[in-house]
Order: structure tokens, then sequence, then C-alpha cells
């Protein structure tokens, strides 16, 4: 009876016994509570719930989506630690501090936050704060659907982390290859945490690309033709097609490995008929696209930054457009590149191997672009910038090192080696991040009204940097030295040197996350001094600066005209920016709603009822689900409009904050 | 112009060095060691200092390919720092043109030299990736050795079949001798790999897949599992001995030697998970191992390839003339 | 790409002049709507395509346990087939009778669409569970593991059709063919005729195929 009642869960599932995973959950536990007796403190938990939880607002939704990944970066980071300090004290014979099965689960654990909840939400973060303003709309096509892709990609993150102290998590590696997710290998509950954790967010996220490509291909103010769109906006656009087109993969598969876990059946099962191989195209032909999704939006963000701080326009527009729609397509027709060592034969591996190469052209082509911006330009070494040209000098040595396992027989000798894993640490820390990073500090008076201090800003740059380098150079050495990746421990002393380097560029890049950390707290303890009152505080050349910062909720005033590229350098130029108005009118805005939040809560509830088999459970948290869903479609007050006179005295203030400056 | 390139590349390819190789390779392989020289401390890279002709190759074309790579990369980087540094806001004699933003000169430039580069590169990986084929055997006077690899849970078996001896996490070969390795998994993926002799390939539940090594020198090379599979992967390494051929035969002599056969129901306690087992003789192996490992069978169920045959029969025959059809494949 | 239909003056000013701006500000949003619909479904169309590999790839993989040939009754899923295409084209009637303001006709047209889905799924069902006593369920072999999932995904989204359409009859009930009302009308019917075009392609590769 007891066991209906609660599935597989019972007090054993707590691993009580084991210190560092409780030490890990009591600090999460204390965090948290933490942050809850502030927010008492304060009487902030009104606010917190109407103003912001269950917000429409796109610019709240995306500050949401990167405080959430702060969160993340922090957990995946504390794994990324352990995994060094482990392969640092076991390379020298001993057991190091972590048994395997623990091991396993910190790498496998690293490699699905940093993705899916540190890096996804970042983007997807940014693209919430920058895009609706510079395409000029009032919102995102549908705000409430963005707030509830949000809370599904929160939900996800809370499955990751509840892991952690009931149960356990996944021990396959981040992609979860079958045989070994399969039931017969991983009988635990780590791989359903893993899944539905995937499933929820990956919905979240496929809801989310399917809002902002409406948003931009609907939404756009007029006169803004697709060729006169920011370059942001651009990458934008290619990376949600890319996740409209990649995320059904990554569900339709992951849903077919939960068929063979809960229900017996044979897809990639070793037995009746089941074929290992399929999941692993499958989750590639997701998984190479979803790198993309990474990395175009981080080029828009240089582009927009480079430009910017250059005070020229971005060279070659059209080649930039051109080269961004190029590797979307092309990010299609490379998966095989990540298995080459399966035996396909030549044929295949040298058309996944020549296909691989020819996007690094338009990636190159974007580099010089770059350059050629900056090239007779007036260039200010403000933190954004130096995160820019840190990215190109990295992401270049990544996309070298990339195209050189491109080559299936060099793949052969490199491929799953520490080579491997300094290659694309060194493509995603120095392109995604990097640029996540360049973003942040970019928009953040946008978002917050105030700009970031500088000077903690750059110790957090060179910190990543030099960091960066030092942790991840010895790893191209070890894997040349034939060191494979995922070891929890090795005899070997040269290598252990090389391994205790990189684990000192782990702690270097510590330093550089605790920087970012106080250069938040510092600005907000300075924020008078760094107040940004004219709304562009960089001399920017898109319509998000042509707004005060923090955006006003409807965004636009009067919705602007676009007439030429950079519209908003154009209005500068022509003095016609900021002219006062004679009249507003009324704007029609989204009400808040507390949908999202709650249809996630009982998607939560579903995933752990699914993970623990409490069948009652996921049945009741399902149709609540649904019913909530349905119940919000026969809410007929969804909007209200703001009054011309509402409108005109929040426009006065800024523009009294715009003459003061002048 | 491809023509040229496709010809450029052949020559550049790869195990007889021509002299245009040595020409444009050397010169490329000097930038790309000067670039890598802060890594090259000495022997200890062992994809860089390899024992057999298959990893020398794939040796030449990573340093080819880096080098090639560095005729971009290293410009990029220059220009990055110079033009950072030289455009800076306080400089204020650099020009400053703040609306120039194409030139068709400089755009041509960008497209059309990674394009050739690639070129190059596309060329080199084709005709590369068919040379180096893992399922092609390397071609020599000698007489090939059979070896069949089975990656069990976590340990590596090794059976030679027409020795009819097996051994466990060491095995050994002749050197000068091309081995020519199929390879299956009895639990999960894992990827057999010595580096210092090349080519690494998956091995997989219910898969065959080939591999064809050399080794040049004699002498005991490391071998792992390069595809993470389970909580004892760290220690799945086994030991190539590589020999002259007298001490080869007699390594052969003394697993012939060590009295235990590899039985089927010996088999079955040796594909149990375990760890740090240690190296193991059989002087004589059933027959049908191999194949029942492959065919997913080993455990006592109906083989794979039967129920293929039995599938095909039915589509061929139908219901009716199966009986038919049984006689006939048999 | 969003071609502006309305003249825009010359620009002298950075911002619409008040005539166009109420123009600008709706944006239509029914279309808008009908647009993210539209994309959704695409996403929806790779989601089947990836399920449709899965069964080319498992179609042989029987392991020895009972194939296509051997469990399909083209028959019984030729009633299946007509059930879902008739249900198609009641499902545009709905939508001539909304066209031409006919409430109550559409209600009747959206009632029989929704019991012509009941039926298919219904007789899906049927095949399944006789499929699973006869011993040929979806854990036996990884064809049928992907023929079971497959159909079972299309059957679930023909399932969600008929809870929505059933959600859509009362919110036309309550408010009438509002201009929301009609935004759903549209967005289910896409999705509506979207699964039939997904049926057709099991019923040729899954079931065609399965008995040549």
């Amino acid at each position: 009876m007891m066991g209906d009642l609660v599935g597989k869960l019972s007090l054993d599932a707590i691993p009580l016994h084991q210190p560092i995973i409780m030490g890990a959950v009591g600090f999460m536990a204390l965090g948290g509570v933490g942050i809850a007796a502030l927010i008492t403190y304060f009487g902030f938990w009104r606010t917190l719930w109407s103003e912001w939880l269950t917000s429409v607002d796109h610019k709240k939704i995306g500050i949401m989506y990167i405080a959430l990944a702060m969160v993340m970066l922090l957990r995946g980071f504390s794994d990324a630690i352990m995994m060094r300090a482990q392969q640092a004290l076991a390379s020298t014979g001993g057991p190091g501090y972590l048994p395997p099965e623990h091991f396993d689960q910190v790498f496998t654990a690293h490699g699905v936050i940093m993705i899916f909840f540190m890096a996804m939400p970042f983007i997807v973060g940014l693209m919430n704060i920058a895009m609706p303003l510079q395409i000029g709309a009032r919102d995102v096509a549908f705000p409430y659907l963005n707030n509830l892709s949000f809370w599904l990609t929160t939900a996800g993150a809370l499955l990751v982390n509840i892991s952690l102290g009931v149960g356990e998590f996944a021990r396959t590696g981040w992609l979860a290859y079958p045989p070994l997710s399969e039931l017969a290998y991983s009988p635990g509950v780590g791989v359903d945490y893993y899944i539905w954790a995937l499933q929820i967010a990956g919905v979240g996220t496929l809801l989310s690309g399917v809002n902002m490509i409406t948003t931009i291909l609907k939404m756009r103010a007029p006169g803004m033709t697709p060729m006169r769109m920011p370059v942001f906006t651009w990458t934008a656009l290619c990376a949600n097609m890319l996740i409209v087109a990649a995320f059904p993969i990554l569900t339709a598969t992951l849903a077919m490995l939960s068929l063979d876990r809960y229900f017996g059946m044979h897809f990639f099962t070793n037995t009746a008929g089941g074929n290992p191989m399929m999941y692993v195209n499958l989750i590639w032909a997701w998984g190479h696209p979803e790198v993309y999704i990474l990395i175009l939006p981080c080029f828009g963000v240089f582009s927009e930054v480079i430009a910017t701080f250059s005070r020229k326009q971005l060279f070659g527009y059209t080649s930039m457009v051109y080269a961004t729609i190029c590797i979307t397509v092309l990010s299609f027709i490379v998966w095989l590149h990540h298995f080459f060592t399966m035996g396909s034969g030549a044929d295949v591996n040298a058309f996944f191997g020549i296909t691989t190469m020819i996007i690094s052209i338009p990636t190159g082509v974007k580099i010089f672009n770059w350059l050629f911006t900056m090239y007779r330009g007036r260039v200010r070494f403000t933190t954004p910038v130096l995160w820019t040209i840190g990215f190109m000098i990295t992401f270049t040595i990544g996309g070298m090192t990339g195209v050189l396992m491109a080559v299936p027989p060099a793949d052969f000798v490199l491929h799953n080696s520490l080579f491997l894993i300094a290659h694309f640490h060194n493509a995603i820390i120095g392109g995604v991040v990097f640029g996540c990073m360049a973003g942040f500090s970019y928009w953040f008076p946008k978002a917050f009204g105030f700009t970031l201090d500088e000077r903690l800003g750059k110790i957090s740059f060179w910190c990543w940097f030099i960091g960066f380098y030092v942790a991840f150079m010895p790893l191209y050495a070890l894997g040349l030295m034939g060191m494979t990746r995922r070891l929890d421990h090795l005899d070997n002393p040269v290598w252990h040197v090389y391994l205790v380097v990189a684990m000192g560029g782990a702690l270097i890049i510590m330093c550089g996350i605790a920087a970012q950390l106080a250069q938040i707290a510092v600005s907000v303890r300075d924020r008078a001094a760094l107040r940004d009152l004219t709304g562009d505080p960089w001399n920017g050349r898109t319509l998000e600066w042509s707004v005060a910062s923090p955006a006003p909720a409807y965004n636009f005033a009067r919705t602007p005209l676009v007439t030429s590229r950079d519209a908003y350098w154009d209005m500068k130029r022509r003095g016609v920016a900021h002219r006062p108005f004679a009249a507003y009118r009324p704007i029609h805005m989204p009400r808040n709603t507390g949908t999202g939040v709650i249809v996630s809560a009982f998607a939560a509830i579903l995933g752990f009822a699914l993970i623990w088999h409490i069948w009652w459970l996921a049945i009741a948290a399902f149709v609540a689900a649904v019913a909530v869903a349905i119940a919000h479609s026969f809410n007929e007050h969804g909007d209200y409009t703001v009054s011309p006179d509402a409108v005109a005295r929040t426009e006065d203030v800024y523009l009294e904050q715009l003459a003061s400056q002048a | 112009m491809l023509g040229k390139l496709a010809r450029l590349s052949g020559r550049l390819s790869i195990v007889e060095p021509a002299k245009m190789q040595r020409k444009i390779g050397k010169g490329l392989a000097v930038a790309a060691i000067t670039a890598l020289t802060p890594l090259l401390g000495g022997c200890q890279f062992e994809v860089l200092d390899p024992h057999g002709p298959i990893g020398v190759d794939e040796r030449s074309i990573i340093l080819l390919s880096t080098g090639l790579m560095l005729i971009v990369v290293m410009p990029v980087i220059v220009m990055t720092l110079a033009f950072a540094w030289r455009y800076r806001e306080s400089n204020e004699q650099a020009t400053f043109a703040p609306d120039w933003a194409h030139s068709n000169k400089i755009e041509a430039v960008v497209w059309l030299v990674p394009c050739l580069i690639v070129a190059v590169l596309a060329t080199v990986t084709w005709t590369s990736t068919h040379k180096l084929d893992p399922y092609r055997s390397i071609a020599a006077a000698v007489k090939p050795i059979q070896v069949e690899v089975v990656s069990l849970d976590w340990k590596w078996l090794f059976i030679y079949p027409d020795l009819k001896i097996a051994s466990v996490n060491e095995f050994a070969f002749p050197v000068g001798t091309p081995v020519n390795f199929r390879l299956t998994s009895s639990s999960v993926m894992d990827s057999f790999f010595i580096p210092k002799l090349g080519s690494q390939i998956y091995t997989m539940p219910g898969m065959q897949t080939k591999l064809s090594l050399l080794a040049s020198t004699p002498g005991t090379y490391d071998g792992i599992s390069a595809n993470y599979s389970g909580d004892g992967f760290s220690d799945m390494h086994f030991a190539a001995r590589v020999m002259p051929r007298a001490a080869f035969d007699k390594w052969v002599a003394s697993v012939r030697d060590s009295g235990r056969d590899l039985t089927m129901s010996v088999y079955r306690r040796l594909a149990e998970p375990s760890e740090h087992v240690p190296i193991a003789y059989y002087s004589d192996v059933e027959a049908t191992i191999y194949h029942d490992v492959l065919n997913e069978c080993a455990d006592g169920s109906a083989c794979t390839d039967d129920a293929m045959h039995l599938a095909m029969a039915k589509e061929t025959f139908g219901d009716v003339g199966l009986c038919n059809a049984a006689r006939i494949l048999r | 790409m969003n071609v502006q239909t309305h003249p825009l003056p010359v620009a002298t000013a950075p911002f619409l002049p008040d005539a166009f701006e109420g123009v600008e500000e709706h944006h239509d949003a029914g279309a808008i709507t009908t647009l993210g619909f539209w994309i959704y479904l695409m996403s929806d169309c790779i989601l089947f395509a990836a399920l449709f590999a899965s069964f080319a790839v498992l179609r042989g993989a029987t392991a020895g346990g009972l194939s296509g040939r051997e469990i399909f009754s083209l028959p019984y899923v030729a009633v299946e087939t007509a059930c879902l295409l008739v249900s198609s084209f009641t499902y545009g009637m709905a939508m001539i009778s909304a066209e031409h303001e006919r409430q109550a006709w559409v209600l009747r047209w959206l009632g029989l669409t929704l019991l012509l889905g009941v039926t298919f799924v219904g007789m899906e069902i049927h095949e399944f569970v006789k499929l699973i006593a006869d011993g040929a369920g979806p854990d036996r072999s990884g064809f049928l593991s992907a023929f079971f999932t497959l159909l079972g995904t299309h059957g679930l989204h023909v399932t969600s059709g008929i809870v929505w359409m059933g959600v859509l009859i009362a919110h036309v009930l309550r408010r009438g063919l509002t201009e929301a009302n009609r935004t759903r009308l549209m967005c289910l019917s896409l999705f509506w005729h979207f699964l039939d075009i997904v049926w057709i392609g099991v019923f040729t590769v899954v079931y065609l195929m399965g008995v040549a």
C-alpha cells in the first residue's frame, strides 16, 4: 500500500551517509532560507509575486532567466571544481575524494546544468531583454507563453537540483548514451531525473522559440525591413529557428528512451531489435544545432558591442546576415562528426568532416567582419569590448582545434580525449560564456537603469580569460598524451602536473566568478552614482537605447518609424530622437498572470512523480496542469490600457532626465 | 583549380612522402610545432609519438591541418590585437571613418581565403579519410593476424580465432604484422584505443566494427577504453604487447600452456561486471563465443542473426513456405 | 517576411504619425497567433519526422516476433482513415459556417468532428488492445515499439485535439463567434488538418508499405 502511495521513494533515497552531498544540500538549503528570510524582512513577497514571478513583461522575464542562469552557473561551476579537484588529487594512484558513482554524477550534472540551465537561460534571457526593444515592439508576440516558458525551464532546473538531495542524478554523461542509460545498466532514478528535467525544460525552450520567431516576423516596427534588423535580432531569429527545428528531435529521442525505461520497449536496448546507434544519431541531430543555438546569439551580441564601442557601423552587415543564415542551415548536416569512430565508412565520415569544415567559412567571415569594424574606428575598452576581444582570440583557437577534429583521421586519435574537452570548452567558454558576459554588461543598464562597476568587470574578465587558458591548455596537452575523458582516477605523475595546473586555472576562473558577484553587489550599492539617466549610456545605435533605462512597461510611448539600419543612430544624427510629443495614445498591455507559475509547478510535480513512479500523483498533477491551462483560456480580462496621461507622466520624467544630462 | 588542389593533396598524402609534401608539409609542420612548442616537452605525447604507420599518418594530418589553419588563425589573432590597439579611443592619429562599413575587396578576401583553405583541407580530408579508413586492411607482405575483441564490464577479452586462444586485458602480436580486429561489446559502448598505434573505434553490443593496426617497433603499449562505460571505466586498461615473431610464438605457446579453456560458462562468469581484472590466458576457446556475443545469444537466448534469417524467410516465402525456407537456409 | 501593407509617409519624423498608430497597435492579434501556431506545428512536424525515421530504422527489427504484414488489417485501417478524413471535411464545414456567422452550425459540425475523432481514437485503442492481447505489445520488439509509439503519438495528438475541441465548444457557447474564438477555431483547424496529413503519412509508410 505504502508502495503505491510513494512509488519507489523512501527515506533511503536521501544520501544521509554522504557528507559531501549533504553538505551541498545543506548549503543550498541555507541559501534558500536566507533569501526567503531577507524577502520576508523587507516585506518583498507581495511585490515579488505580483511584479516579478507572474510578470508577462519580456524585460522582467529576461532578468529572471538570467538570474536563473547565474544561480545555475554557480551550481555547474561547483561541479567543475569538484571534477578538477578529483582528477588533480587522484592522478597519482590514489582514489581521490569522490567515489566513481559520485564522480560520474558530477560530470553528468556539470554538462547538463551548464548547457541546459546556464547557457540556454542566459541566451534566452538576453534575447528577451534586448530583442523586442531592438525591433521597436511593445512586447513579445505571446507574453503569457513567455512567462510559462521561463517557469517550465525553472521547473526542469528544480528537478536537477532536487536530484542532489533525493535519489541520484544520471551517471551516464550529459547525453546519456544507451545502452548505458537503459534500465539494464542504469536501474536507478538518475536517468529519469535527467529525462524529465530535460523534457520539461525543453518544452519551455520550444515555446520560447515559437514566441521569439513570431515576434521577429510580425512585431517589427514599420520600416524595419529584414535587412534593417539589428544583427542580434537576426541571430536571435536564426537561433530560434534552430530551436524550433531541433528541440522536437530531443523531445522525441528522450521520449523513446523513457518508453524503453518505463514500458520495456526496445528502441535503444541491446535486445529485441533495439538500436543504440539510432539514439546517438538522433541526439546529435539535436545536439549539434544546439551548439549553434547557443553561439549564434552570442555572435549577435559581439556584433552589437563591437559596432557600438568602435563608434562605427558594423562592417559587412550583409555578409554577417548571410553568414548567420549559412551557419543555421549547415548546422543540421554535420552531426555525424561527433562519432566518426562508430565505423560509418569513409564516404560518410569524409562528407560530414567536410561539411563541418565548411561551417568554419561563414564563421571565419564573421571574425574578419568584427576585425574590420574596429578598423578605422574609435575603440573604447569597456568591459563588453574586453569580452569581445577575448572572444575573438579564444574562439579562433577553439575553431581551429574544432576543424582539426573535423578531419576524421585526426579525430580517430583525438576523439573523447581531453583534447576534445579542451576544444569544446574553448568554443563554449570563449564563445558562449564570453558572449553572455559581454551581453550582460552591455544590456545591464537597460534592464536596471544603472551601469555595472567597470573595475570589477575588468577584473572578472581577466580572471576568466587567464583562468581559461591555464585551465584548458593543459587539457589540450593531456589529450595529445592520450588521456581520455571522464576518468575518476589514474596513475601518471606527468599527467598529474598538468591536472594540477588545470585545477589552478579553474580556481582563477572562480576568482572571475567571485569578481562578477562582487561587481553586481558593488554596482547595486553604488547605483545612485552609476545611474543611467539618458537611457543611452554607450552612445548606442539600435532602438533599445532610444527609451529610458529601465524601459517603461510599454517600451515605446510611440512606435518608432525605422528608415535605416542602426535606427536610433540615424535618429540621433538627424536630430529627431527624443522629440517631445504633443499627445500620447492609450496603450494596450497584457496583465500579469500566475498561470505560468502554477502550470509549471504542476509540471515539476508531474516530473517528480514520474521519476519516482508515484502514478496517482503523476495523473493528478497532469490533470491539474491541463485544467489550469484550460481555465486560463476562459480568462477574458487578460489586458489593460495605459492611459495617455500615465504615458505622458512617465515620458515627462524621462525627458526631464534627458534634459538634465544634455 | 580544384584538380590542381586534388593533385597537390594527392601528393601531400600521406604514407609515401613526395617532394611536394616535404616542402609544404615541412613548412606547415614547423609552423604547427612552433605553435605547439610549449606543449611538446618530450615523448610524453603519445598521440604525437606513434609507433605504427596509421598513427604516423594521423600525426602528419594533425600537423598539416594545424599548419594550414594557422595561415588564417595567426593573422587573425595578430590583427585583433593590432587593430584594437591602433584604433583605441585615445589614439587621435588613427584614421576615423565611422561610416565606412563596406569594401568589396576586403569582403572578397575574407570569403575567399577561408574557402581556399577549406578546399585544401577538404581534399586532404577526403583522401586521408579513405586511406585511413579503419575498415581498410593494411597492405603488407606478412599475413595479417586476426583478433576478435570483446569489451566487457570492465575488461577486454581478446580472441585469436585462428590460433584458438584467448586472453584478458593483454594481447600480443608480432611487430611489422598487420592486425585485423573485429570488435564488439558484451554490454555497453566502449572505444578500443591504443594511443601509440593510432585509430580508435567504438565497440558496440550487437554490432561489429573493424580496425586494422600495425606496430613498427616492439614494445608494450597502453590500451584504454576511450568511451565512458560506467563505474569501472577508469580501470579498463589493457596492454598491447608487440614483439618479434619468435617471441610472439613463445607468447602463444605460454597462452596454450595456461591450461584454462574459455568455455561458454567461463565466458558468462567473465562477463559479470568486475574491476581490476588481472591478465588471464585461455588455452582453448569455444568456437562460437564471439559469434554468440555479437548476436546477443551468449545468455542462451535466440541469436539475432537467426531471428533475422527467419524474418527474411518469412518475407520471401510467407508463413506457408517457412518450413521449406528453414530447410533451404540450412 | 513582414510586408507593410499600408503606405508609409516619407519619414521626416521617426515615429508613426497618429493616423497609423492605431493600425499598428493592433498588429492583427489573430494573424500573429495563427502564425505562431503554425510555427509550433512545424516543430510538431519534426517530432513526427523523428518518429518516422525511427520507425524506418526499426521496421525490420521484429526480433523473431510478428511483422507488419502479419498484424495489419487494411480494411480496419481504411475505416479509421475514413473517419479522420471525413472529420477534416466536417471541420472545414465548421469553418465555413463560422465564416457565415452561423454559430449553431459551427457547433453542430464541431460536434460531428469530435464524434469522428472519438471513433478514430476508439478504433485505435481497440487495435492496440487486440495486438497486446495477441502478444504483439510494444515491448515485444523494436519494430513494435516504433509502431506503437508512432501511432500512439498521433493518437495522443488526436486526443488532445478532441479535448481542445470540447473546450472550444464551451468557448463558443459562452462568448459566441468572437474574434478570439475565430482565431482559436483557425488554430484548431490547422492542428486537425495537420494530424490528417500525418495520418496519411502513417497510413502510407506504416500500413501500405508494411503489407506490401
